[in-house]
């Protein structure tokens, strides 16, 4: 264990080459590219985007196709292969990359993503102040102790760092000279107290009894969904705050000469969403919204050894317009919350 | 307010047993203190009907698609959300035999997004005493005075009145709304270099996510199908791949509600990344009143707004010469 004055936070990340932290802009904290004169803050318990955008940004080029004559040149955009740090992620946020991993290095491995993943390197952080909508206990994460390659926590105006994985002994090795090493006393009455925090959040005991990958035709079928469904407005918002959700579309943009081919994020609220040659396969938005649920609670823990795609993070419960998200849908239909 | 809930309950109640209605558009409780869900009750769900400082959802728009369905619904509209209603009629989006309209009052809803701004974390429960506003969190108590913690739209608030009604509950105390000018961001920007307003709008704008949360949310956005979700406008867009498509949804977005915004300020409420659209309808409907004298959407279901009828002493403002006439 080692630690730093956060008065000289500032000196850490400058030595760490490319870092994506929390800092705000308009108003707003989402992770982004760390200045010395960025808006730090380390403070705020969610940024607004989850910090996917590092691994699966929000839009990608894929191809640019080029007519020349009677030629079409092809082009591939190379994928920047600068080493960067993400500091400052929280453990809910850490465990997305564990449910995104399941699918991007699956075979086929998509090699964006697998490029960006080996090229970072997570610096998690302790929530010292979780909140009301944090529910992350429920999919057995402990904020307290968070994973990533490096583990940190502020406390008593000082950072404490723990390297976790090789490539967190990597890192700390480059910034080693300024830290001073330390016993575990401090973490662990951090720890102490958030754990006691914990114990006070609302959706403490948030059960997922009745979910998972073998209720499929029974969850499916439920007529609940239609009355759970009413409210929504069928806009993205919780799709694009949420940490988890990995649907994309790729689209050919019409440059003039030639065509650019993109890849960027998917709704599974919007009515476009895997529209095919015959039409859309979910024509209503009960259809679309049950979708989401069901591919987070039943569909991705049936192929997935049981691993739920939902991190408890809350972002989809603080920002959803009408409020009809997933704490809900897992309240209505499952049986451990009567 | 809890008095008055329970007036809209007994209310709602009559008209379901006296066969006016059979269901009833309101809002029910949530998982969070501040949590408030459109819904629609049938008389034996009646009792989850909330009604407090945190319904703040204009129920207008659910109408386009309640009114299409058998039977009488009973909407209960706050004033602001009466003039929604009445443009969606004079759309001709709502069928206006398939509603009864139950017009509520309203004392300011509370934005809980101001709240969280002032660092307020792990609320566990909120109190309203008309005055101030105490919130009870994981990290002690709170409190705020109500009217910086009201929403954009009820600081501009446009008055008790229902502009459209077929009966009404009265207030029961006086309110006295914080009667803010809504223009002074506009003169603001308006006032900025081009560079600096430049500047304020890319910094918003840059933050947009593409959720498209302020268009369906928002009762003068009531295309069957948008033009952005056309595949064959050669404009669909579900992301931004540079800084300008942003720009160019949310201007063609404020362009096309023009003349017909009546400022209910939904847009805003939903930006998850609270980008402040309400200023570029608030610019429009200043242009509107100025080049064609004040008018207000929603005031009424029959008058030809601006941009729609021809006079021939409208003004002909260009965007190459200015706003001379």
């Amino acid at each position: 264990m080692f630690k730093l004055s956060m008065d000289r936070i500032q000196e850490l990340l400058s030595s760490l080459g490319t870092v994506l932290a929390p800092v705000e802009s308009a108003g707003q904290v989402n992770f982004g590219v760390w200045s010395a004169d960025a808006t730090l803050r380390l403070d705020a318990l969610h940024t607004v985007k989850s910090p996917k955008d590092a691994f699966f940004p929000q839009t990608e080029e894929l191809a640019r196709f080029k007519l020349e004559g009677k030629n079409i040149s092809v082009g591939v955009p190379e994928i920047k292969d600068e080493p960067f740090v993400l500091f400052g992620v929280r453990a809910c946020d850490a465990r997305s990359f564990d449910i995104l991993d399941r699918v991007f290095l699956s075979d086929p491995v998509d090699v964006g993503y697998a490029t960006r993943r080996n090229l970072g390197t997570v610096v998690t952080l302790a929530c010292s102040r979780p909140g009301e909508t944090c529910f992350c206990q429920t999919f057995g994460i402990d904020p307290s102790e968070p994973a990533g390659d490096v583990s940190t926590w502020i406390d008593g105006g000082f950072l404490y760092w723990k390297p976790v994985t090789e490539k967190g002994e990597k890192l700390t090795e480059t910034v080693k000279a300024l830290f001073e090493e330390t016993d575990d006393s401090a973490v662990e009455a951090a720890k102490a107290n958030i754990r006691a925090i914990l114990d006070r959040l609302p959706l403490k005991d948030l059960s997922l009894e009745g979910w998972g990958g073998d209720v499929l035709m029974e969850k499916f079928s439920d007529e609940k969904w239609e009355e759970i469904s009413s409210a929504c407005l069928g806009c993205g918002t919780c799709t694009f705050v949420c940490p988890t959700c990995q649907c994309y579309d790729i689209r050919d943009f019409d440059t003039g000469n030639g065509v650019q081919r993109y890849r960027c994020w998917d709704s599974c609220m919007y009515k476009d969403f895997t529209m095919m040659a015959h039409g859309t396969p979910r024509p209503t938005q009960l259809q679309r919204f049950r979708q989401r649920f069901m591919h987070k609670l039943v569909y991705f823990p049936s192929n997935n050894e049981g691993m739920f795609s939902c991190v408890g993070c809350g972002r989809c419960v603080a920002k959803c317009p009408v409020s009809s998200h997933i704490v809900k849908v897992i309240k209505t239909f499952g049986e451990g919350n009567k | 307010m809890q008095a008055i809930a329970e007036k809209i309950k007994a209310k709602a109640l009559e008209l379901l047993e006296n066969g006016t209605v059979n269901r009833v558009l309101g809002w029910e409780d949530g998982e969070m203190p501040y949590d408030r869900t459109p819904a629609v009750f049938t008389k034996d769900e009646l009792a989850e009907l909330k009604y407090d400082h945190f319904c703040g959802a204009n129920l207008s728009k659910y109408l386009i698609a309640e009114t299409k369905k058998d039977g009488k619904v009973l909407a209960l509209l706050k004033p602001c959300d009466t003039y929604s209603f009445n443009q969606l009629i004079k759309e001709h989006r709502i069928n206006r035999d398939n509603v009864y309209v139950l017009g509520i009052p309203c004392r300011g809803k509370v934005d809980v997004r101001k709240l969280r701004a002032r660092g307020i974390e792990g609320i566990l429960s909120i109190e309203d005493d008309g005055t101030t506003i105490t919130v009870h969190t994981l990290y002690g108590d709170e409190t705020c005075p109500r009217e910086e913690a009201l929403l954009e739209r009820c600081l501009c608030c446009k008055g008790k009145e229902h502009k459209a009604f077929d009966e009404v509950i009265a207030d029961d105390k006086p309110y006295v709304e914080p009667g803010h000018d809504r223009f002074e961001m506009v003169d603001k920007l308006q006032a900025m270099s081009s560079e600096e307003r430049f500047a304020f709008w890319q910094g918003e704008l840059s933050k947009c996510i593409r959720c498209n949360a302020c268009r369906n949310v928002c009762p003068a956005c009531s295309c069957l199908s948008c033009v952005f979700d056309n595949a064959n406008s050669g404009v669909s867009s579900k992301a931004n791949v540079d800084p300008f498509e942003e720009q160019m949804f949310h201007i063609v977005r404020a362009y096309h509600v023009a003349g017909r915004c009546t400022d209910c300020g939904e847009c805003s409420r939903v930006c998850p990344q609270g980008i402040p659209l309400h200023l570029l309808n608030r610019k429009f409907i200043k242009d509107v009143d100025t080049f064609y004298g004040e008018y207000q959407p929603g005031e009424d279901t029959d008058s030809r707004g601006p941009l729609t009828n021809f006079t021939k002493g409208d003004v002909e403002p260009s965007i190459v010469y200015g706003g001379d006439k």
